[in-house]
């Protein structure tokens, strides 16, 4: 589903005296199949933002499309459940949502309420336990006793069980250990392959977005900061520093290349293996390859 | 979040009311709500309307805030006034209408009761707009003492309110967290039959507990690795202190007291 944002303002406690403006005429538009990265300094709005997308915030001025609905002040669908079977979202610390006695169940707890059919669910089931790897024998378990790890992986699966097309992920590997963290993205970049879905990834890991968005767009003070390819947009060393945030790795590295050997290797989000090349031809030549 | 009642809501600033000491506030209005009971005609309801409005200004809470905060509280002046309207036959009969005969006492009456009623909760929503929770406990706290000497846990019990207040704001962001993302699992909190709504609170009340427990516990530990041992030779961060300006407002209050004592009607 195609997502666009026309001039969105989005006020906390409006007409209170702790109003807070979280967005503020903010436009962009996210094609049908991307994977777009959402990246800012903590209080830009990105959860704000994404709450937008499966109507649980209205915006106080401008107007939200996602596929064929139109959300606004105005004109507000009075059945979300439609757009929210949809658009399924992984929210900031998902294990806090978790509430039944059994893992089973809680996974199961989305598509009921989205009225998918028993057997069905039993099919989704066996399909998602393994992909966001859970052994089977914890379906029987109380989701409680579980890690926080595992807890995590439990709720995602819930999400996932729901076979949403839009896929949105706050933060998803937060807090996890390293490994983890890339089995679980990987999972999300493999589902967001295999099932064509569009999948906006909000993140404050520079690496995750260079390696996994196709478009990246930077939130500061709840406005477009920048927008672009990872690989434009990433290497602006000096705008990202200015709103709190760092280049990756690898570009920080081909930055420091550069002052030291005074020779500019451009990056193109080329992989490791083709930089060390790429370093290797700089400082002893070609000759010898 | 619903932020309508403001009973709880504080709302910063650096006015007079706000930079009174909270022993005064709370003193002030406890007499306050007593002697709101002894007005009885025109000017001594005027000194308590005054008061109470001039505090109101001085606060500098905006007007609009105030009185949006009081719209649960408007339809039960209004019930009180409509009730003395119908039932109260004292004085003469001023107009009929229909059935009823409407009777220049029951409208004296129901004015003065709302009155009463609006005054007493104008002021004390004043003092919860104006003074943080913390400060209220701590008012308390102090104001307490002297039960210590009948072994009265005052420090245990101010030390239960202001962790419940601390959490008040924290437990409500949580319901609103929770609701919202039970909702994207495609619960319906708001319409449907009631049977299904009713059904629809154990995803939410759930997690709610298991994270106040979790909560809990944490604190208790953390309270205690900070060597917390209870209010015995605790010394305290924010020291209460009776300045210039409370006399001052003391001797205000005195001041409306006797002119309310000097204008009632006696007998
Ligand atoms: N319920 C709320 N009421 C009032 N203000 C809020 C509320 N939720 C968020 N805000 C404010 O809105 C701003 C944006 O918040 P948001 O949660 O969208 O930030 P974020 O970019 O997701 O941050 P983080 O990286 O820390 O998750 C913040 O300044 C925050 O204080
Ligand atoms: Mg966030």
């Amino acid at each position: 589903m195609d997502i666009t944002f026309e001039n969105v303002t989005y006020i906390y406690q409006h007409n209170t005296p702790f109003e807070h403006k979280a967005l503020e005429n903010l436009s962009f538009h996210i094609e049908s199949g991307s994977f777009v990265a959402v990246v800012g300094h903590t209080g830009s709005g990105k959860s704000t933002l994404i709450s937008h997308l499966n109507g649980l915030s209205i915006p106080t001025k401008g107007k939200v499309r996602i596929g064929d609905y139109s959300l606004s002040k105005e004109h507000k669908p009075g059945d979300m459940k439609e757009l929210r079977s949809r658009v399924g979202v992984v929210f900031q610390y998902p294990e806090h949502q978790l509430f039944e006695e059994t893992v089973e169940k809680d996974i199961a707890f989305g598509p009921e309420n989205f009225g998918v059919s028993e057997r069905e669910i039993k099919k989704r089931i066996q399909e998602v336990i393994p992909a966001v790897g859970l052994p089977e024998s914890m379906l029987e378990r109380s989701p409680f006793d579980l890690s926080g790890g595992q807890m995590r992986r439990v709720a995602i699966a819930g999400v996932l069980a729901v076979k949403p097309d839009v896929l949105v992920l706050d933060e998803p590997t937060a807090g996890l250990d390293p490994r983890g963290q890339k089995e679980i993205m990987d999972m999300f970049y493999r589902l967001h392959k295999e099932q064509g879905l569009t999948t906006i990834l909000v993140t404050h890991s520079m690496e995750d977005a260079l390696k996994y968005a196709d478009h990246v767009m930077i939130l500061n003070k709840g406005t477009k900061y920048l927008e672009g390819k990872p690989e434009d947009v990433f290497i602006q060393k000096e705008a990202l520093n200015q709103v709190q945030l760092d280049v990756p790795e690898i570009v920080q590295f081909l930055i420091s290349f550069e002052q030291k050997f005074k020779t500019a290797i451009p990056y193109q989000k080329q992989s490791v293996e083709e930089i060390a090349r790429q370093v290797q031809r700089v400082v002893i030549g070609d000759e010898l390859l | 979040m619903n932020n309508s009642l403001i009973i709880g809501q504080y709302v910063p600033g650096d006015s007079l009311v706000h930079r009174l000491d909270p022993r005064t506030k709370i003193t002030i209005i406890f007499f306050y709500v007593f002697i709101v009971f002894f007005a009885n005609n025109l000017p001594s309801y005027g000194i308590l309307i005054l008061f109470a409005l001039s505090s109101m200004l001085t606060s500098r809470v905006p007007i609009r805030f105030i009185m949006k905060g009081l719209t649960p509280v408007w339809f039960l002046i209004i019930f009180t006034f409509i009730l003395h309207l119908f039932v109260t036959k004292e004085g003469n009969v001023i107009f009929n209408f229909w059935i009823f005969e409407f009777y220049s006492g029951g409208v004296i009456q129901g004015i003065a009761i709302s009155t009463r009623f609006f005054l007493l909760i104008l002021v004390t929503s004043l003092l919860t707009l104006t003074t943080t929770p913390i400060e209220i406990t701590d008012a308390i706290e102090d104001m307490l003492r002297p039960l210590n000497k009948i072994k009265f846990p005052v420090h245990e019990l101010a030390l239960m309110m202001s962790i419940s207040l601390r959490f008040i704001p924290t437990l409500m962001q949580e319901t609103e967290k929770i609701s919202r993302a039970q909702a994207s699992r495609g619960v319906d909190f708001r319409t449907g039959p009631v049977k299904e709504r009713i059904k629809a609170v154990v995803p939410l009340l759930v997690p709610l507990f298991v994270s106040a427990f979790k909560r809990a516990e944490e604190l208790a530990m953390a309270m205690e690795a900070r060597g917390y041992q209870g209010g015995e030779g605790r010394s305290k961060l924010r020291e209460l202190k009776i300045e210039k300006i409370d006399i001052f407002v003391y001797f205000i209050f005195v001041l409306v007291i006797m002119i309310l004592f000097a204008t009632r009607t006696y007998g």
